[in-house]
């Protein structure tokens, strides 16, 4: 193909890895951001006891580098015996690390919503699910979205790490073309952060679109 | 009828409200005036349960506001209350604004809410810009759409907490125009501002509060012709 040795096979060795990387990016965001969503409620209104001890366990997820925590949940979970499969435990570990970040946005987006503004829906009549539903978390959402579509393209550069529980994803499987196809490796590179690019892109563009609409109203 | 029997509240140190007595009945309009700070809108929060007193009771037509099993949300429905930040709903246009409470609040179909909004939106001048965002409102045209919104869910009380303060003049006197309209209806309001001029005309009652206490209440032309308190009188000839 275009006169070097990377072949059709090849190239859709790492469309495969490519799939691998945006289903562990989707089910990390999806319950990354579902349980972002639960503790920056308890954290934008709980008391410190129980702010102080979520907060730690979300910052120890913060500060401890993922690698580290592939690697250690991984071994963890082998050795109690749950035999859970790579993917899965990628999934699971970076949803957490998902968790911790998302929680601090939603945290951030909650507070950001004026007291004066809840003060008027609550004393229509609205209860505090209500005013949370229809007015905290749509305002609290534009505050939200640029942070979010970042943590998004940060996650989706994360799954990387995964190769060190032996999933093969978009990165790992061009090493693995690499290390065939050595002289070829720049050209591999590149078409990998094609991909990267390719699948990155389209989020980013739909958070500017949002954040132009929202921003026509305010 | 709103009955306010020696409520005091603190924040932290402060303490805000030092034992303030006040009755309204149904139809009356009761205008509180005095300097910032005094606690006349803490006053106002205290009465629909949005803060807590520390001590005295408040009843809105017999029920303790600040009993255990007041029902909040319920007993919300009959106080309509107008802030200083007029605090539209920036997401929701103003037709959205004000259907809101009555489509969650009172479970009322799309139709029918709709139906009462536009209703109030058209009393308060408004109809004209249902699909408007308040972005694109003046600050009357957004304190007179908080007006409606509140208006909407039927309230037998409006509170209304220094509702021209934050706004140009050129703006006040639509904002009054509205109220005073109201005021002639036989809405029941309490009237926390600092237009003197508005107070003396649509009052029933005008009360002057001072440091957490109302130290006069009486009929417009009592409180601003004669006061009996040296310190009704030294305020008055501050602010007029």
């Amino acid at each position: 193909m275009f006169g070097t040795s990377i072949t059709w096979g090849d190239i859709s060795f790492m469309l495969s890895g490519a799939g691998l990387t945006l289903a562990i990016t989707f089910w990390a965001m999806l319950g990354g951001t579902l349980a972002g969503l639960v503790f920056g409620v308890i954290r934008a209104q709980s008391p410190w006891y129980v702010n102080y001890p979520l907060g730690t366990v979300l910052d120890v997820l913060r500060s401890v580098p993922l690698l580290i925590q592939f690697i250690l949940f991984n071994s963890f979970q082998s050795i109690i015996g749950l035999n859970m499969n790579p993917f899965v435990v990628g999934c699971a570990v970076l949803a957490a690390y998902t968790a911790a970040f998302c929680t601090e946005i939603v945290r951030g987006g909650i507070l950001s919503v004026p007291t004066t503004t809840r003060r008027a829906a609550r004393s229509l009549g609205l209860t505090y699910w209500q005013d949370l539903r229809e007015i905290v978390l749509p305002l609290g959402t534009r505050v939200m979205l640029p942070s979010w579509i970042g943590l998004t393209l940060g996650v989706m550069k994360d799954t990387a790490l995964v190769y060190a529980i032996g999933v093969i994803e978009l990165l790992r499987s061009s090493q693995i073309i690499i290390t065939r196809k050595p002289h070829e490796a720049l050209v591999i590179l590149a078409i990998a952060g094609l991909m990267y690019f390719i699948v990155s892109f389209p989020v980013s563009r739909l958070g500017a679109h949002l954040e132009r609409k929202w921003r026509e109203n305010d | 009828m709103i009955e306010i029997e020696n409520v005091k509240k603190s924040f932290g140190q402060l303490e805000v409200l030092k034992g303030v007595s006040m009755t309204v009945d149904r139809g009356e309009v009761v205008s509180v005036i005095g300097g910032s700070g005094s606690g006349k809108s803490t006053m106002l929060m205290c009465i629909n349960g949005l803060e807590p007193i520390d001590e005295g009771r408040i009843l809105v037509d017999g029920t303790e506001v600040h009993a255990k099993d007041t029902d909040l949300n319920k007993l919300r429905r009959n106080i309509g209350i107008v802030f200083q930040q007029w605090n539209a709903f920036p997401h929701l246009t103003v037709l959205e604004n004000t259907t809101l409470a009555l489509r969650k609040v009172l479970g009322k179909s799309k139709k029918d809410a709709d139906e009462i909004a536009i209703k109030q939106l058209e009393h308060v001048g408004l109809g004209d810009k249902l699909k408007m965002y308040p972005s694109k409102l003046s600050g009357g045209q957004q304190q007179r759409m908080a007006i409606a919104r509140a208006l909407a869910m039927e309230p037998k009380y409006m509170l209304f907490d220094e509702v021209t303060s934050a706004l140009d003049p050129q703006l006040v006197g639509e904002v009054l125009d509205t109220m005073r309209l109201l005021a002639n209806e036989g809405m029941t309001m309490i009237v926390v501002t600092h237009e003197m001029a508005f107070a003396r005309e649509v009052s029933n009652r005008v009360a002057f509060f001072k440091d957490g206490l109302i130290h006069e209440i009486g009929t417009p032309a009592q409180l601003f012709e004669s006061p009996e308190r040296p310190e009704t009188a030294d305020f008055l000839k501050s602010v007029l």
